[in-house]
């Protein structure tokens, strides 16, 4: 029920993403979602591929330093209030996210969200509960 | 025991072995090498001075500049027929340090080496995989004939090409690497990448050139499964054969009948003690083709005269924990670059190399050290890499009561030599 990401260390330095998403493109390794905080020296690129394995072992090759993450991901209407509501059930039931992003997939009519919590499990059980969609990575 | 009439003879032995040879290569140096000869000269010492250990004390030192101003062959002992070899250190800091060989000296550096590697637990059925380079530096053609005259197999790859040396060591079946201890650890870390590491029949890794520290040998241990041993040398005293690690590593074992050494206090001009730590001054006592007498080493050590549990009773050398020239001085504070490196091998969550720069910034020293992250786990979000930095920066007060500033990079992008490497960087203006 859970979402893999890859989280790579990435210096704040120019050329740096392109060797990253160069590397990947080269192979054919398709995004589904990407994402990079700006911080001074380092930054974490978080992303999806369509294929996962095949990225992380390309990346490990080259050198990278690619570590996996578990996420959770949800599908709600794409509709004004839907993310909102997740949250709200979320902060009720006082589980802190450390960071979430979302992204809407053409020919889809939801929205996925992706959370990264402190306790993934108790989440999981909470958000089913509740009736929300859990996404698994099949459906990415 | 390669030598065990020297290896586990008495210690008043030895002594009265090294001082009958002290007292001739005295005599050798002064009547054939004017430099020695002069220097005797202008402070009225005469060879036949030299009764006691203490009476060779007033013998001057030798420094690196000495053997430059001498460049290319005013040391020399012999005239150029009797010499049968030369090497050279790279000179990257100017003319280079000569050494010439006599047929002899050869001889007795291949079974200074032959010691070694036989303490360190060769034997003859052992291959050695030699990823020294070879040529002008000491370190490949030495270790090269110690293996040959150990009667080990000798697989003479010297430096460069690591994939082509990791296919070499699989095809080969080598069971000793001989490198660098920065190379072997990167010969390690890409066997591992490229995931051959069950192929590798490595059993033994004798490492020199370079200092390294126990963190470095646990890491090796670790990914190559291979008993890392180090071993000591240097090009002005003939290169690497001085002294190594037998497998209770427990110091580094001197060849005594070929060199004598003492350990002393340069600032205050003392020999010290046992356990003292001081710089390395080292004597060559049967070199024929270039003799150097007290050579300051700048190597900073301590010496134990304690029999070894291995046998031997010939004196152990600490590892080099620092040399009086890469001692940096930050804010009036005496830094090693060992010490950063030993606080940062110990340290599983980070990446196995790692690159100090120092500099100054409006008027005062910042020591900058730049390291990977190993555990991809601290991934998962920010403020675990945060506090792996603050975490490294403690860990670096402790030991150095320095505040250093941290910088977390990506793997490969420090700059690694396949050779002897460079970590420190000082930017300051001299």
């Amino acid at each position: 029920m859970l979402v893999k990401q890859l989280s790579v260390f990435m210096e704040n330095r120019p050329g740096r993403l392109y060797k990253l998403t160069h590397a990947l493109g080269k192979e054919g390794v398709d995004f589904v979602t990407l994402s990079i905080a700006d911080t001074k020296d380092y930054g974490i690129v978080r992303f999806i591929a369509r294929d996962n394995e095949r990225a992380y072992e390309i990346l490990k090759n080259e050198g990278f330093t690619v570590g996996i993450t578990e996420l959770i991901g949800v599908e709600v209407d794409d509709k004004p209030n839907a993310l909102a509501e997740v949250v709200a059930l979320m902060e009720e039931a006082d589980m802190n996210i450390e960071y979430l992003y979302s992204f809407v997939l053409t020919n889809h009519n939801t929205a996925k969200i992706l959370m990264r919590v402190e306790d993934t499990d108790r989440a999981v059980a909470m958000l089913r509960q509740k009736g929300i969609k859990l996404l698994s990575e099949k459906i990415l | 025991m390669f030598s065990p009439e020297i290896e586990q003879a008495k210690r008043e032995d030895i002594r009265a072995l090294q001082l009958a040879r002290l007292q001739k290569i005295v005599a050798y140096a002064y009547e054939r090498v004017p430099m020695y000869r002069q220097r005797f000269d202008a402070i009225g010492l005469r060879p036949e001075h030299i009764k006691t250990f203490k009476d060779f004390e007033n013998v001057p030192y030798t420094t690196k500049d000495d053997l430059r101003d001498n460049y290319p062959f005013g040391l020399f002992a012999v005239p150029m027929k009797q010499i049968v070899r030369l090497h050279a250190s790279s000179g990257t800091t100017g003319k280079p340090v000569v050494g010439g060989y006599t047929r002899k000296d050869l001889d007795n550096w291949s079974t200074c080496i032959a010691r070694i590697l036989t303490m360190a637990g060769a034997t003859d059925e052992d291959i050695f995989h030699v990823a020294f380079g070879y040529g002008l530096f000491t370190g490949g053609f030495g270790l090269h004939y110690g293996v040959e005259k150990l009667g080990a197999t000798v697989v003479p790859v010297s430096s460069g090409n690591t994939e082509r040396q990791i296919m070499l060591l699989k095809d080969f079946g080598a069971t000793a690497l001989i490198a660098t201890p920065s190379y072997a650890m990167y010969l390690a870390e890409t066997a591992k990448k490229m995931g051959v590491l069950q192929d590798l029949k490595l059993r033994l890794v004798c490492m020199g050139a370079e200092a390294s520290t126990a963190e470095m040998h646990a890491a090796l241990q670790n990914i190559l499964g291979a008993f890392p041993t180090e071993n000591y040398g240097l090009t002005e005293v003939g290169g690497p054969g001085v002294s190594g690690e037998c497998r209770e590593k427990a110091g580094m074992h001197i060849n005594e009948d070929m060199f004598y050494c003492e350990v002393v206090d340069i600032p205050h001009n003392k020999v010290l003690q046992e356990g003292e730590q001081g710089e390395m001054v080292i004597t060559t006592l049967v070199k024929e083709g270039m003799p150097v007498l007290r050579y300051r080493t700048k190597d900073i050590t301590s010496v134990t005269y304690e029999p070894c549990k291995c046998g031997r009773t010939t004196a152990r050398m600490s590892r080099v924990v620092g040399r009086t020239d890469d001692m940096l001085i930050i804010r009036g504070v005496n830094v090693f670059p060992s010490q950063i490196e030993s606080v940062l091998m110990a340290m599983p969550e980070l990446g196995k190399t790692y690159e100090i720069i120092v500099d100054r910034v409006n008027y005062m020293d910042v020591l900058e050290v730049h390291v990977e992250v190993g555990d991809t786990n601290l991934l998962t979000d920010y403020s675990k890499l945060e506090a792996l930095v603050e975490k490294i920066r403690h860990n670096l007060r402790v030991v150095l009561q320095l505040d250093v500033k941290v910088k977390l990079v990506e793997p490969f992008s420090i700059r690694r030599a396949e050779g002897k490497v460079k970590r420190v960087t000082d930017l300051r203006k001299k």
